[in-house]
């Protein structure tokens, strides 16, 4: 078992929680999932900070999705799902029968790997959030949406093709339009999922700029199958295998000078 | 040694290569043929029933005698059922599809659900016919109305329309549901504002189909008893009423030589209706070409 | 300063109402859904309750065994229902027999030979020819193909059971010829390359390979047309006549199991009379005839799958 990391990150990050003492947002203790018979999640206990950039790596299989996707409950689509364990939102267990995920989900946004905007026009795309939540005040949607374009870095592109339809417009501007959609309920926490997979290399890069830029105002969960990106654009690095843990540290210390083998092996490409 | 003989092959292969063309031509014959039918089929009526189309024949109620007939009642009474039919039968289909593509759970129940669908579009119209006569004209009391006849066609066409909707639901990606539950709608939520707008050109599509299917139904309509020779237009749904295909039945089915050039122009008439809901159908199936 | 997208969904309204919504919403649609249920267990309840009325009156080794239907008779009606059966079954023979070949070769001309433009013109068309309505079929049959036959073989009646046949035949054509080709369509195009590339012609490929591993769709697609004749209605009731006989004669008047129903229908036979009762029990017979079509349909469908 690796449940040494978890704690060694404690001790490391205390200096820096000296000089500002960052409050957990998501608190994963003793985390099983099941697909099945399958055992997909193993143990996962992690401590993710907030307004910070948590990169979470590893080979394809590895988990890393099944987690992100277990933060706002999206997983329990899949039939057949079963949990143990708990994680602690803002301190509070999501897993709380009594907890809407509808509630958590308006707290958490999630970009998902293929861009999946509506069939509907930009404008409604980002409206949809506040609409369903109950937000009809068409001046006060029209400062959403602006404020969200502008959050996603997209307002100068699309601001004279609103009305246009989502899927008029390129692929890498598909996803700011989504990461928009997420922001426009101003959400806590953003949970991205591979983000970037379907994206060629400029539209890559906008939005790892988008969400360095993003960090001052969100907790920023990313999963990537992209070494290099973690490195480029996180504060803190899990690595996932097999569903475990195997090492969580800042970011720097996973990819210059990881304590566990099997790390160094992955971050070397020696697998994955 | 070699096993195949290349040579041998060859000198064969020109028999292999006549018996393929020859079969080809029988293939192409049979496509042919059946495309004739329909050719010689729409020809002859259209030819026998051209002469009598105009506009006395479609504002004329029936009547004994050939050149005074027309076919206004059936006309009206057609779109009447269609008034009870339409709204019956897309509500019961779409609601049913939604349940079993979102909501039901893999199991027994919905399993059964799913066979005895399929097994009622199997089901031959006129039991149909003798299900409407018992439950709705008789049981209910509804008599020989608009509404008893809209109601046996509704379940007629219904296995149509769920089968058209669900395919239609399933087509949406689930990448878009992702994205909506991932901000916190409600499942209720997704599906009226992302789902159901995505589906509807493919369930207008096939709904619109299904329903020329019931335009022009006869079976059941005459085991419910809906009469031929009506002189007034039904007001309300509780009615009695008269359809275009009883109409065409009835002009078929007598011997006067004369009723059959009027019941091809009711043909002209009905299938004119049904081209242009079959060119709605398809105009809506082009205009709104999956775009995820 | 506004408040917060936060704030503003925590103080919107209708969370309460939104949880009642989706907890009546499945309910509301299982109910709806349940409609196609309900309507088959009517179909069955109401034809076994009036067929039992029926029994009640007459016997039922008489009406399964007997070989003569006479319902309208002053002096001793008879309901032995096989005459019906046998007329329903010469319109489906010779349905079969100008379907079967027929869509069959046109399902292997659009899937095997046939360019792609021709095969996206020649498949709405054929659609078109499934959505004519059987009336329209009836009334062809009736004043174009029985005169013809007529003209080729003078001993065929005005009434007879080969011209509704050979149109109940044209009507389910569409049906073989596109369910067919759907099955030979989803044979992999890896299969057909593979027997081309050995220098097969189309005609072996098409016979050889293709046929064997779209078997099971194919004859699934005869069966559930077999159904579609068994049940045609229209084309009968104008073209067939209303005799029932129970012998081998195409040429003359008959009567099948569904144009019996409308005959009945159309007059006034009473509610109530043994004659109305009788019409559930040739639907009773009728609906197990269909019924036991579409369970092989699916039952071959099934059973012999190709796995690819």
């Amino acid at each position: 078992m690796t449940t040494i990391s978890p704690v060694k990150t404690v001790k490391e990050s205390k200096p820096k929680e000296q000089n500002s003492p960052k409050k957990s947002v998501y608190l994963t203790k003793q985390l099983n999932l099941w697909y099945g018979d399958k055992h997909a999640l193993k143990n996962i206990d992690l401590d993710i900070k907030e307004h910070e950039v948590t990169a979470i790596i590893g080979p394809s299989g590895c988990g890393k999705s099944t987690y992100i996707k277990t933060l706002n409950r999206m997983v329990e689509l899949v039939p057949s799902v079963k949990t143990s364990g708990e994680i602690l939102y803002r301190e509070r267990n999501i897993f709380d029968a009594n907890y809407g995920v509808e509630e958590l989900r308006t707290k958490v946004g999630m970009v998902f790997q293929k861009p999946n905007p509506f069939p509907k026009s930009i404008y409604d795309n980002v409206a949809y959030g506040p609409r369903i939540h109950g937000i009809k005040n068409k001046k006060i949607l029209d400062e959403i949406v602006e404020k969200s374009l502008r959050g996603a870095a997209i307002w100068d592109e699309v601001k004279d093709r609103l009305n246009e339809n989502a899927y008029s417009i390129s692929g890498g501007q598909q996803q700011r339009i989504c990461i928009a959609r997420a922001l426009a309920i101003e959400p806590d926490v953003i949970l991205m999922d591979e983000p970037t997979s379907a994206l060629d290399p400029i539209s890559t890069l906008k939005i790892e700029e988008l969400v360095q830029e993003l960090k001052k105002d969100y907790s920023i969960i990313i999963v990537t199958h992209n070494m290099q990106q973690a490195a480029r654009i996180s504060d803190k690095t899990a690595f996932f295998l097999n569903g475990e843990v195997i090492e969580y540290d800042d970011t720097d210390v996973i990819f210059s000078n990881p304590s566990d083998k099997r790390t160094e092996d992955y971050i070397s490409g020696r697998f994955g | 040694m070699r096993y195949v003989d290349h040579d041998l092959v060859v000198k064969r292969m020109g028999g292999r290569k006549i018996v393929n063309y020859l079969f080809k031509g029988l293939f192409m014959l049979a496509t042919t043929i059946a495309l004739l039918a329909l050719a010689i089929l729409l020809y002859r009526i259209v030819t026998q029933g051209a002469g009598n189309l105009s506009w006395e024949f479609l504002n004329n109620f029936a009547s004994r005698f050939p050149e005074k007939a027309g076919i206004k009642a059936a006309l009206i009474g057609s779109l009447w059922l269609m008034a009870v039919v339409a709204p019956t039968s897309i509500i019961l289909g779409v609601g049913s599809a939604i349940y079993l593509e979102e909501y039901a759970k893999k199991n027994r129940m919905t399993a059964f659900i799913r066979t005895n669908i399929s097994n009622l579009a199997g089901v031959p119209s006129v039991v149909f016919g003798l299900l409407g006569l018992t439950i709705f004209v008789r049981a209910l009391s509804l008599g020989n109305s608009v509404l008893a006849a809209g109601f046996t066609m509704s379940l007629l066409i219904l296995p149509v329309i769920i089968v058209a909707a669900q395919e239609a639901i399933r087509a949406v990606p689930n990448e878009l549901r992702d994205a909506s539950l991932g901000m916190g709608a409600t499942k209720w939520q997704t599906i009226v504002r992302i789902i159901l707008p995505a589906a509807i050109p493919g369930i207008l599509t096939g709904s619109i189909l299904a329903l020329s299917r019931a335009i022009g139904e006869t079976a059941p309509l005459i085991v419910i008893g809906v009469p031929v020779i009506i002189q007034f237009l039904p007001s309300g749904v509780m009615d009695t009423f008269t359809a275009l295909p009883m109409q065409i039945y009835d002009w078929s089915s007598r011997p006067q030589q004369e009723f059959q050039a009027v019941a091809a122009a009711g043909i002209i008439v009905l299938m004119a209706v049904l081209l242009t809901m079959n060119s709605i159908a398809a105009l809506i199936r082009n205009k709104f070409q999956k775009r995820y | 300063m506004r408040p917060s997208v936060q704030e503003m969904i925590a103080q919107s309204k209708g969370k309460k109402s939104k949880k009642i919504i989706e907890k009546i919403i499945p309910i509301l649609l299982f109910l709806i859904a349940s409609v196609s249920v309900l309507t088959t267990i009517g179909i069955v309840l109401t034809l076994i309750v009036e067929t039992f009325t029926f029994f009640s009156r007459v016997s039922f080794i008489d009406f399964i065994a007997g070989t003569t239907w006479l319902p309208f008779s002053n002096k001793e009606a008879q309901y032995g229902i096989l005459p019906l059966i046998v007329g329903t079954l010469k319109i489906t023979l010779i349905a079969v027999i100008v379907a079967v070949p027929i869509g069959i070769g046109a399902a292997i001309y659009l899937s095997e030979y046939a360019s792609e433009t021709v095969r996206r013109i020649v498949k709405p068309v054929l659609e078109i020819l499934a959505g004519v309505p059987t009336i329209v079929y009836g009334f062809f049959a009736l004043t174009f193909v029985t005169p013809v036959l007529q003209g080729l073989f003078p001993e065929i009646k005005i009434f007879n059971a080969i011209s509704p046949g050979i149109v109940v035949g044209i009507m389910i054509i569409p049906m073989i010829a596109s369910l067919s080709e759907d099955a030979m369509s989803s044979v992999p195009r890896q299969i057909r390359d593979g027997a081309l590339a050995m220098g097969s012609t189309k005609f072996e490929v098409a016979t050889k390979v293709i046929l064997p591993a779209a078997l099971s769709g194919i004859v699934a697609s005869v069966v559930l047309a077999v159904s579609r004749a068994i049940g045609e209605t229209m084309i009968v009731s104008l073209a067939a006549g209303s005799t029932p006989r129970f012998d081998g004669d195409f040429t003359g008047s008959i009567q099948t199991m569904t144009s019996y129903i409308v005959q009945v229908s159309k007059g006034d036979a009473g509610y109530g009379t043994t004659i109305y009762y009788s019409i559930y029990a040739v639907g009773f017979t009728l609906f197990i005839f269909t019924m036991l079509m579409n369970i092989l349909a699916t039952y071959v469908s099934k059973r012999f799958k190709e796995e690819y």
